[in-house]
């Protein structure tokens, strides 16, 4: 009798325990194969571009503005992230007032609050702080460049001044993600006593943290092998209900090369991967994975050259040049994965703004164009354009521009191709058309990224942009641009500010800095056993609603 | 022997210090800003000041030389600017995981191009040399890159028995000798033995076909000799330049393979080092260049010791 209550009771032990046990069976894991070479830094300001924001900073950290993610078709705008509303101080516009969210926490338990705020926005601004992070400032700094300092007005109001006034700023600091003051300072205080320098204590207080973040997002970091993977675990008690994970676990692994990651996903080692390989894409397909792409916030151009004897100063010759690539042939010859420009931005988006100059394929109109500008089949205009065989955004850059060289050719151009390292090509960009790097360049093809205002269109048409300040290579902007610019930052509606942007959009077009080619998608690949993606008009994507079947 | 090994670790020394000049310049005279890794290419000129100000990028080439050197005798080697992480640690883990594929590569290929060369050379111009020549120059001529792509197609794609990438389920850092690693293993260090093999067959075939046209060879056969008694000759005289030539393969093999680490993301010297070169890290890339160039230097005496203690003439020179 007594063995067999024995044995009732520890049969009943082992039911309960394996009931309780079973949730850690059933724990989801979401394994992404990235193109970076290495883990995006982990600290809270990531590097290796957007995909470091994508990865490692949006489902980590929240910023005091977020963009909304949860649109395939609509354009991705602002929306309130850990600031639920900011307002410009009309007497001084260079002071904005942000009002917190409350009862947000870090992972570590502390409070967020206007003190973490300041505490933020100084780890990159104020090289006096003790917590100034110097490989953070240059992927913050340039994203926000009219930011200057903050300052507490109580737990859940800050201050932000900028140095003139700026209606860019709320899409900027959706670039600011904010660290916990509390954990960084325990790290900070555990470094080796050994260690006297107060830069070398931060420095390393930085690296204990990149190993152990502490954010607000709905992600929490857990495992760091460098060079290796990252792993996040779901934050439960993430503020935003609509946002918090159901996948336990996710697992960030770099995998640059196209061809491992395509293997490593027919392999069933990783749920989703980057940038396929693009001839690998029926194949993906054939084996149930599912490819998700939309057009991105990204131009792939020529730039022009605004320098005397450019031949690119006959606005007849530029509209001809973006009336002279099929763009829709193009798209074929990349399988597809191209979306095709209207502008800088495509119709429908807040800063369209309905140019007169329609950007199409009208090789006849085109070639008359030209013959009025004194050109023709005996007396093709001679142009070069300085690219790079491979880098970050720029897509197939050889293969594409050859294309256009070909197509060009039918309208009356003599195009040639300087073909450069992708380094040495970014560097040139910012020292512009007349530097030596630029070895006569009448034209420079670098892609970018629209995904705010100035980086979009303020600093190729600004003629205070000039290089080196920015990356007007073509020295191109008058007394007008400059004036679209000034009334696009001072409008501090956001339908004004939209409004302003779209008349400086309308002329972009209209003027034609640019030859427009083509907008990246961003193909990425996933198992069918990841669902409730959104993939939308962005450079990021939110991995916190997806679910991940067992 | 005591006097010829002192005397070739003295000759280290300035070799040591050369290397490390050489480290320093080439990595500093390539073009480029040093700061690329965390600067966006529209940084203004201020922001860059201010940076290269704090890095100390600022200061004169001999000062940086020196501050780093000094640094880097006591074990030191910075902190890498992309992720500032200490530059020592980051290598030596990585020099772990290279040690743990080309010891494995090793194994593979000095067995089987040892065996090879031996067989072929033994039975020269017979069918299994020729077999045997065969493999060792496709061994030798054949991409690695590209046979590594091929090997995770067929073998991870396709049959699905070995991962294509990682070193290990939880990363290098969990790294243990079990199937669950081991798994990993296999597919990158077939594919980085392949031309270690190629070459010591080659080596040892025309070693051994030599040694056995000697007239040594046929004094030992009329002694009555049996075939293995003079292969133990053969072999004992084959070995000191079989083990030369292995020695540089080892040295090769244990600077990673930049192809082969990056196609199977195995995280050793070569993936680091391809990463400090693309993200222009230079504290990442002069440290990792400095360590692989002294891992050569200190093997190359090992090997010359051991050269000499099997072949006591070598120590006259």
């Amino acid at each position: 009798m007594r063995t067999s209550l024995l044995r009732t009771t520890a049969a009943a032990a082992l039911v309960a325990t394996l009931s309780v046990a079973a949730p850690a069976w059933a724990q989801t894991t979401l394994t992404i194969g990235m193109t970076a070479a290495d883990i995006p830094r982990t600290s809270g300001q990531p590097d290796q571009g957007f995909e470091g924001n994508r990865f490692t900073g949006i489902p980590m950290y929240d910023a005091l503005t977020h963009w909304d993610l949860s649109s395939e078709t609509d354009p991705s705008v602002v929306i309130p992230g850990l600031a639920t509303e900011w307002t410009v101080n009309p007497d001084d516009p260079t002071r904005w007032t942000f009002t917190l969210r409350e009862g947000v926490t870090f992972h570590d338990g502390s409070p967020f609050n206007a003190a973490a705020v300041v505490w933020n926005v100084e780890k990159v601004l104020n090289d006096q702080a003790p917590h100034f992070a110097p490989d953070q400032v240059g992927a913050t700094t340039s994203r926000m460049p009219t930011l200057r300092s903050a300052s507490v007005i109580d737990d859940y109001t800050v201050e932000l001044v900028t140095s003139q006034p700026d209606a860019f700023l709320p899409l900027n600091m959706t670039m600011l993600f904010m660290a916990s003051p509390t954990h960084w300072q325990a790290l900070y205080d555990a470094v080796d006593a050994s260690v006297t320098d107060p830069a070398e204590r931060a420095a390393a207080a930085w690296t204990a943290f990149a190993a152990d973040p502490s954010g607000t997002g709905p992600f929490m970091g857990d495992l760091l092998v460098p060079r290796e993977r990252f792993e996040m675990v779901r934050n439960p008690n993430y503020w935003d209900p609509a946002r918090t994970p159901t996948i336990d676990r996710v697992v960030l692994i770099p995998l640059p090369d196209a061809n491992a990651r395509t293997a490593a996903l027919l392999s069933g080692q990783v749920d989703w991967i980057e940038a396929p390989a693009p001839d690998a894409i029926p194949r993906i397909e054939a084996e149930g994975n599912v490819i998700y792409s939309n057009p991105q916030p990204h131009v792939w151009p020529w730039q022009f050259s605004f320098a005397e004897d450019s031949p690119w100063l006959d606005r007849r010759v530029r509209h001809a040049a973006n009336l002279c690539v099929n763009r829709e042939e193009l798209q074929v010859l990349l399988g597809g994965y191209m979306g095709i420009p209207q502008g800088t931005v495509n119709e429908g988006h807040p800063w369209w703004g309905n140019p007169s100059f329609e950007i199409t394929y009208d090789p006849d109109a085109a070639r008359a164009l030209m013959e009025e500008a004194g050109f023709g089949p005996g007396n093709p205009l001679p142009v070069t354009v300085q690219t790079s065989a491979s880098g970050s955004g720029q897509m197939q850059p050889v293969t594409m521009n050859e294309y256009i060289q070909q197509s060009l050719a039918d309208c009356f151009f003599d195009v040639t191709l300087d073909v450069i390292e992708w380094n040495t090509l970014f560097t040139n960009w910012r020292q512009g058309a007349l530097s030596e790097g630029s070895r006569g360049a009448d034209a420079i093809n670098v892609s970018f990224a629209t995904m705010d205002p100035f980086f979009a269109m303020v600093r190729f048409v600004s003629t205070q942009t000039f290089p080196p300040v920015s990356n007007n290579w073509g020295y191109f902007g008058n007394d007008e641009f400059d004036a679209l610019i000034a009334e696009a930052r001072t409008s501090f509606d956001a339908a004004e500010r939209d409004a302003a942007l779209a008349r400086l959009h309308a002329r972009v077009v209209e003027e034609a800095p640019f030859l427009w080619v083509a907008n990246d998608v961003g193909p990425r690949a996933m198992s069918p056993a990841v669902g409730n993606v959104v993939q939308p008009k962005s450079w990021f994507i939110d991995i916190a609603p997806m679910t991940m079947a067992d | 022997m005591l006097i010829f090994t002192l005397r070739r670790i003295a000759y280290t020394i300035p070799i040591m210090l050369g290397v490390s000049l050489v480290c320093f310049a080439l990595v500093h005279i390539s073009p480029g800003d040093p700061l690329v890794s965390i600067l966006p290419p529209d940084a203004s000129v201020d922001l860059q000041q201010q940076l290269m100000a704090i890095y100390g990028f600022d200061r004169s080439y001999p000062e940086q030389f020196i501050r780093w050197l000094s640094r880097a005798l006591q074990g030191d080697l910075g902190n890498s600017i992309a992720t500032g992480r200490p530059v020592t640690s980051e290598v030596m883990n990585a020099v772990g995981n290279t040690l743990i594929l080309a010891v494995t590569a090793t194994i593979i290929g000095f067995t089987f191009g040892g065996l090879f060369g031996f067989v072929a050379g033994f039975f020269r111009d017979s069918w299994i040399d020729k077999l045997a020549s065969t493999l060792a120059v496709v061994g030798v001529s054949v991409p690695h890159y590209w046979l590594g792509m091929v090997l995770v197609i067929v073998f991870s794609v396709e049959l699905g028995w070995f991962p294509a990438t990682g070193a290990g389920p939880g990363g290098s850092s969990q790294w243990s000798w079990d199937w669950d690693h081991l798994r990993h293993l296999v597919l990158p260090a077939v594919t980085m033995s392949v031309i270690p093999m190629g070459i010591v067959a080659r080596t040892v075939r025309a070693l051994v076909a030599d040694i056995l046209q000697q007239e040594f060879v046929t004094g030992l056969r009329a002694k009555g000799l049996l075939d293995r008694g003079v292969l133990a000759h053969v072999i004992k005289n084959a070995a000191p330049t079989a083990l030369a030539v292995m020695g540089l393969q080892l040295g090769y093999l244990l600077g990673g393979s930049i192809l082969i680490e990056t196609v199977f993301s195995w995280p050793g010297t070569g993936f680091l080092l391809g990463q400090a070169i693309f993200q222009r890290d230079l504290p990442l890339l002069q440290g990792t260049i400095l360590v692989l160039a002294m891992f050569f230097v200190i093997l190359n005496l090992v090997v010359d010791v051991v050269q000499s203690a099997l072949d006591p003439r070598l120590q006259r020179g």
